[in-house]
């Protein structure tokens, strides 16, 4: 036997408690309906430390920016539908594609995943009554949301919100060029959802790597918990160093600094560089989480374990490992990079990723696949990811991003990319683990139409940007020639980005739907295989009242099949005792 | 052309109780498959066909021209035809393995979907396979950085600053670019030549245009003075960026005459929709013709020599610092 049974003692540092300080371990008659003594209702939503609510909040506000962030690009999209259409005027333009990025990137795909599903799920996963640091968590969850309203503040301000673009290149962003308070609060909201970030980070880290449940040993931890713990580690790699970027770039704006400007002896390129050393990393942080949940998923609709499990943590490392080092192909074009360094790099994240990919087929090879809508969702990813997977390898080589860098073929392709893994695998996890959480099913049939509806648009939306990126469009422009010949192919990704928009509409009925009439999910809907759905839907107050024997990765599916146990060679015996007694859980005072 | 060959063997072999509609393979193996029925099932017909299907779509595609142009230009430059062959196999590369792997995808859900509650076999792991697959892609990539290292000494290969000749004694043209908000700056330092212009409203307007000679080397000062902007030139498959503080320098060998549309590529403010330029490619004598006219009317340099790079154009138009410049302020000066 390997598995370590820790003192409970040993593994609850920092003792979970709610506002009256009740909490002081499990509610052991924990059921349908908890003890939970602090306040209800909106006082409950306001007050919480409880990772649950939390994660919920997190998930509510992140998917309103999404869909304002939606709104705005559909404006775009109108905009660039003719070639000179006076829809909005061009520093109108220039903010709407600002923060359409900007909500979408900073507010919605990192935290949605980071501070939403991952606050909520990583603790049932690892089998935890909350989150290593509950009240910082909430801290996360208030300095997020009021930096998010900062950035939206932005409108408010004379001389609209930012307009340099979601990368803020000096010397663009400096007080010359940008004079407006919309470019301050911008700088000011990343300081505070950095700090979020950061926080959360931290959070995730202690909560895996300490409040893991007898027998959750480092290699039964569940793909998604890994890559949040992954994930987690590159957030406190780069979000410090977008602070300081932040910071230095502030005092230029306020303080006559020229860190960023040449009158002053400063170098421009020095943004670029501490920028990017966030922002690639930063890819990898919005897009880590979303390959966690798919590997979580896949594996529940195949009915098999997943295919490659520690060769998918190696691959999640390697990524992370990789990103810290890929920073300047972002900056093939300024001239002042090494090249061949920057684009082997690059290139060499395709491997683990390509892994990833041979692992998700794998898992599914011999299975028995049921097509429910977050296994739909999870295949929508598969695609996605892959096409904008592949284009992504060409822009690793320094000519070809010669060729391609700030044209639409750079916007189709991270749309691909983000789209993928924001979109497609965000909503898989979100129609995966959404009766977990409210204790009520999706519509399968809405949630099949949200899918369509999206897949199709998406590409009627990207493709056509690849070739009007090829035939010489550049990004963030608002008007181009009529004679240009760019206009059918605009047209036709307007008409995509609204289908796209649609298919939301039905996702938005579908929550209604689910709301009003709810069917009841139980603890266990897709017969899932980690821990979380072990619990009741959703979980009581503090998670656990009891836990099953974890031998493996999936101990729920162990546990309700015993005759298919997940068996891995190796120091675990292959043989197990018919019967193991119900360890108590981690913190429980007995 | 081989390839068209085996794309062919791949349908013809692969199918063999279809009707065969292509010309026969030319090589003597193909046997009159159409009368004898096939031998397998009919799962392995589906399969065989699939299997042609990936093999011979792509190299269809490639059959044809070795280097398909998928929506790119095939580049009026020798650089830009350098870009262009290594883009066009990247790409050939990609639909391949994206191809293979989508398939592969698309096969799997077909292929195990659930059709009874049986368990499936609870395996996770065949190690042969994953060093294959972990391997695979390391050879890929090997191969891509090393097309991708070949090229890129080749496009980035530049002449000596102030060489009037390369050393085939081919004359060099020294151009410098300045752009600036919101326009562009073409001078030709040896030629006394300066063309600068601005941004201009309305449909049909091209902005100024930097004239060069083809079948000889220009070599591009790009500079700024204000923000960051992108010289790009579509036909030429290539873009820098105009960064303040930094001289950045590039060959072009233009091969043929035209007029090719430019336009800056990285946001650099109000008016970056409108920063249009066009690069017009002349034979040599007509070059010449055209900076003698040029400093006829006037358009030559504003200080001697390189002063001009240190600078900012005269005729730029002065922000008044509010960054707000209304369309009538930011073309009032042209």
């Amino acid at each position: 036997m390997t598995t370590t049974i820790e003192p409970p003692g040993l593994i609850s540092p920092e003792q979970p408690g709610g506002p009256d300080g009740h909490a002081a371990g499990l509610q052991h008659d924990a059921g349908d309906h908890p003890h939970h003594e602090g306040p209800t209702g909106i006082l409950n939503w306001l007050t919480s430390t409880d990772h649950k609510v939390i994660g919920k909040s997190y998930m509510i506000t992140s998917l309103v920016l999404f869909f304002i962030a939606g709104i705005m690009a559909l404006v775009i999209r109108v905009q660039l539908a003719s070639p000179t259409s006076s829809l909005v005027s061009f520093q109108t333009y220039n903010e709407l594609f600002t923060m359409h990025g900007s909500l979408m990137l900073y507010l919605f795909a990192g935290p949605f995943a980071f501070g939403g599903l991952a606050n909520y799920i990583v603790p049932l996963q690892v089998g935890a009554p909350d989150m290593a640091f509950p009240r910082l968590n909430a801290l996360s969850y208030w300095l997020y949301l009021g930096g998010s309203l900062t950035m939206m503040s932005g409108f408010l301000v004379a001389g609209g919100a930012a307009s340099f673009g979601w990368v803020a290149y000096a010397p663009l962003s400096n007080a010359t060029n940008s004079p407006g308070a919309g470019a301050d609060l911008w700088l000011m909201a990343l300081a505070l959802t950095g700090f979020s970030a950061i926080f959360t980070g931290v959070n995730l880290c202690a909560t895996i790597f300490y409040l893991r449940a007898p027998g959750m040993t480092m290699f039964r931890v569940p793909i998604f918990s890994w890559n949040m713990l992954v994930t987690a580690i590159l957030i406190l790699i780069a979000f410090p160093v977008l602070f300081g970027a932040v910071v230095l770039l502030f005092c230029d704006r306020h303080f006559g600094t020229h860190i960023f400007t040449v009158q002053g002896g400063g170098v421009p390129v020095l943004w670029q560089n501490l920028f990017w050393f966030f922002g690639h990393p930063e890819v990898y942080i919005l897009a880590l989480p979303y390959f966690g949940m798919v590997t979580d998923i896949i594996p529940v609709f195949s009915r098999k374990p997943l295919f490659g499990y520690k060769g998918m943590v190696f691959a999640t490392m390697s990524i992370a490992a990789l990103s810290t080092g890929v920073w300047a192909h972002h900056m093939f074009t300024t001239g002042v990079v090494l090249l061949p360094f920057f684009s082997l790099l690059s290139y060499m994240i395709a491997i683990p990723t390509g892994i990833k990919f041979f692992n998700w087929i794998g898992t599914m090879w011999g299975g028995s696949l049921s097509f429910k809508t977050p296994m739909l969702f999870s295949m929508g990813f598969l695609f996605a990811f892959l096409m904008g997977g592949v284009t992504g390898v060409l822009l690793a080589s320094p000519p070809v991003d010669f060729m391609t860098h700030d044209t639409y073929f750079v916007v189709a392709h991270f749309h691909q990319v983000l789209i993928g893994t924001a979109v497609f695998a965000g909503f898989a996890g979100f129609y995966f683990w959404y009766p977990k959480m409210f204790g009520r099913m999706l519509r399968e049939g809405l949630g099949k139409l949200h899918f369509w509806a999206l897949f199709i648009g998406f590409w009627v939306t990207f493709m056509p940007q690849y070739a009007v990126g090829l035939d010489g469009m550049p990004r963030r422009v608002a008007a181009y020639l009529p004679g240009n010949g760019w206009t059918t192919l605009n047209v036709i990704s307007t008409v995509g980005a609204f289908i796209i928009g649609a298919s939301f509409l039905f996702f938005l009925a579908n929550l209604w739907v689910s709301w009003r009439s709810p069917i009841p999910a139980g603890d266990n809907p897709w017969d899932g295989h980690a821990l979380e759905w072990f619990t009741s839907s959703p979980p009581s107050h503090h998670n656990y009242s009891h836990l099953p024997p974890i031998r493996s990765e999936r101990p729920t599916w162990d546990y309700n099949h015993p005759d298919h146990r997940t068996i891995h060679t190796g120091k675990t015996p292959k043989v197990l005792p018919d019967h193991e007694p119900e360890v108590e859980p981690a913190g429980a005072p007995s | 052309m081989p390839t068209s060959v085996i794309a062919v063997k791949a349908f013809t072999t692969g199918s063999p109780a279809e009707p065969n509609r292509s010309d026969p393979p030319p090589s003597g193996e193909s046997g009159s498959p159409e009368r004898s029925p096939a031998p397998g099932s009919r799962r392995r017909r589906w399969r065989r066909w699939g299997v042609g299907l990936a093999i011979a779509a792509p190299l269809a595609l490639t059959g044809c021209n070795a280097y398909p142009s998928y929506g790119a230009s095939r580049g009026v430059t020798t650089q830009g035809q350098e870009t262009f062959k290594l883009y066009s196999g990247m790409m050939t590369t990609g639909i391949i393995v994206g191809g293979l792997v989508g398939l592969l995808i698309l096969w799997t859900i077909i292929r195990y979907r659930r059709r009874s509650e049986d368990m499936p076999r609870q395996f996770h792991e065949n190690v042969p396979v994953e060093i294959l697959y972990t391997v695979i892609p390391v050879i890929i990539v090997g191969i891509l950085f090393a097309f991708t290292v070949l090229t890129e000494n080749n496009v980035d290969a530049i002449q000596p600053v102030n060489a009037t000749l390369t050393s085939s004694g081919q004359p060099v043209v020294d151009v410098t670019v300045t752009a600036f908000q919101w326009g562009w700056r073409f001078s030709y330092p040896d030629l006394n030549v300066s063309v600068a212009g601005e941004t201009t409203n309305g449909p049909g307007n091209h902005g100024p245009q930097m004239v060069v000679p083809v079948g000889q080397t220009v070599q591009v000062t790009l500079v700024s003075n204000d923000v960051i902007h992108g010289f790009y030139v579509r036909d030429f498959n290539f873009s820098r960026y105009a960064l303040p503080g930094v001289t950045n320098r590039f060959d072009l060998n233009v091969l043929h005459t035209g007029t090719y549309p430019g336009q800056c590529t990285q946001i650099c403010g109000l008016y970056h929709s409108e920063m249009l330029f066009t690069v017009r490619a002349v034979n040599p004598a007509v070059f010449t013709a055209w900076a003698h006219a040029e400093v006829a009317t006037g358009h030559t340099l504003p200080l001697s020599g390189s002063g001009a790079l240190n600078n900012p154009p005269p005729d730029t138009h002065v922000t008044n610092g509010s960054g707000y410049n209304t369309p009538a302020q930011a073309k009032g000066d042209q």
